[in-house]
């Protein structure tokens, strides 16, 4: 019983989350706002449903700990993806004017000189 | 489903708020209006068909949709990837 | 004996990481598992070893798990604070915008690191690296004083890295 209530305190607490991401994602007013709000609370709130599927596991069968494969898969993409979705929305021009950055020359999504294109940014 | 308990509620709850979510980031999807929201859209949706697999996992009761998950979280990122890259590059493999 | 051990294992990391992923998928503990995971783990990394030339530095595995607790932590908080914001403050109230953070690490893996750990924690994401490498474009989604933030950054999460991987 009181396995239950803590699977369900999961449940609802990842459920919640999932639900805000998506509010976020509807609310909010500009393209580079819209990516904090999924790709922070889907992390979480996916990992608390999975968090509740292993406790499930452990207190009702003989317990799994597979679902920890897909939360460190999420929390390894997620980053990666909102990196992606970043620079997409930077190349379109649809942000906020960029401040330059102060000692080099522009930032690399911006960077498209004939020299650079096809060739993997060295950091020195 | 006949609910006789606690965690039967919480499933419901979990339900319904993962469909409404994925309800949310389609109206998204389809609003636009910038193409990088569109990509957000698509990516938040298939996270929250992941959390809906599990959930059904967890109603079921069974691990065998674990696979599926797993499945949805590889190819949702790759395809992120994929788009992202398209849209910066105009080629996904150079 | 060096050697022998270079070859069977080029790359430690990557043979122990395969070997635990394999345990995880198949979901068993068996002595079955156990070694068809051994197995896997030593043949993959050799033969994909033409594709990974260089051994990353390895870094300091207790201070890792320490930042990695801190992490998960300060995503949890980050999280309940992202979700207040976005639920319950209007959008011409957000003071939304651009934190340059100028970046002392410099091993690729490190700034790998940093740049996930910021777009995983409170309110901001890590939107483009300069093109030398030497700073850091981060959106915030609410915050007061930009050099504020980034100084946060800077102690909170790159001096611990700093520690970690140089």
């Amino acid at each position: 019983m009181i396995w239950d209530i803590v699977i369900s305190v999961c449940l609802v607490i990842g459920a919640i989350f999932t639900f805000v991401g998506s509010i976020g994602l509807l609310k909010l007013d500009t393209p580079m706002k819209r990516v904090h709000a999924p790709t922070k609370a889907s992390t979480l709130g996916v990992g608390s449903l999975l968090l509740a599927s292993m406790i499930h596991a452990f207190v009702y069968e003989g317990g799994s700990l597979h679902e920890l494969l897909i939360m460190a898969f999420l929390f390894v993409t997620a980053p990666i993806s909102a990196n992606f979705i970043s620079k997409v929305n930077l190349h379109r021009e649809d942000v906020d004017p960029t401040p330059p950055p102060p000692g080099d020359r522009t930032w690399s999504t911006f960077d498209t000189g004939p020299a650079d294109v096809g060739e993997p940014h060295h950091i020195d | 489903m006949t609910v006789t308990g606690i965690l039967d509620i919480a499933l419901i709850i979990a339900f319904v708020s993962a469909s409404l979510a994925q309800i949310i980031a389609m109206i998204r999807l389809l609003k636009g209006p910038c193409t990088g929201d569109r990509i957000l859209a698509i990516d938040t949706m298939t996270v929250n068909a992941i959390a809906l697999i599990v959930l059904l996992g967890l109603a079921g009761g069974t691990g065998l949709y674990f696979e599926g998950a797993l499945l949805f979280a590889m190819l949702g990122f790759v395809s992120t990837v994929a788009y992202a890259r398209f849209v910066l590059r105009g080629d996904i493999i150079e | 004996m060096s050697r022998l051990f270079r070859f069977l294992l080029p790359h430690p990391m990557l043979s122990f990481l395969t070997a635990v992923v394999w345990c995880l998928l198949i979901n068993s503990l068996s002595l079955g598992t156990v070694v068809l995971a051994a197995f896997l783990g030593i043949v993959v990394p050799i033969l994909t070893s033409p594709y990974w030339p260089n051994r990353p530095a390895a870094p300091k595995v207790g201070k890792l798990i320490v930042y990695v607790a801190l992490v998960l932590w300060d995503i949890l908080i980050a999280n309940i604070g992202v979700a207040y914001i976005v639920l319950f403050r209007s959008n011409q109230k957000m003071r939304s915008r651009w934190v340059v953070v100028p970046l002392e690490l410099k091993s690729p893996e490190a700034i790998t690191i940093l740049a996930g750990t910021i777009t995983l924690t409170p309110g901001t994401v890590s939107a483009d690296l300069s093109d030398k490498g030497r700073y850091l474009l981060v959106h915030a989604l609410d915050t007061a004083d930009p050099e504020e933030e980034a100084k946060e950054i800077k102690h909170r999460y790159e001096r611990r890295l700093k520690e970690i991987f140089e």
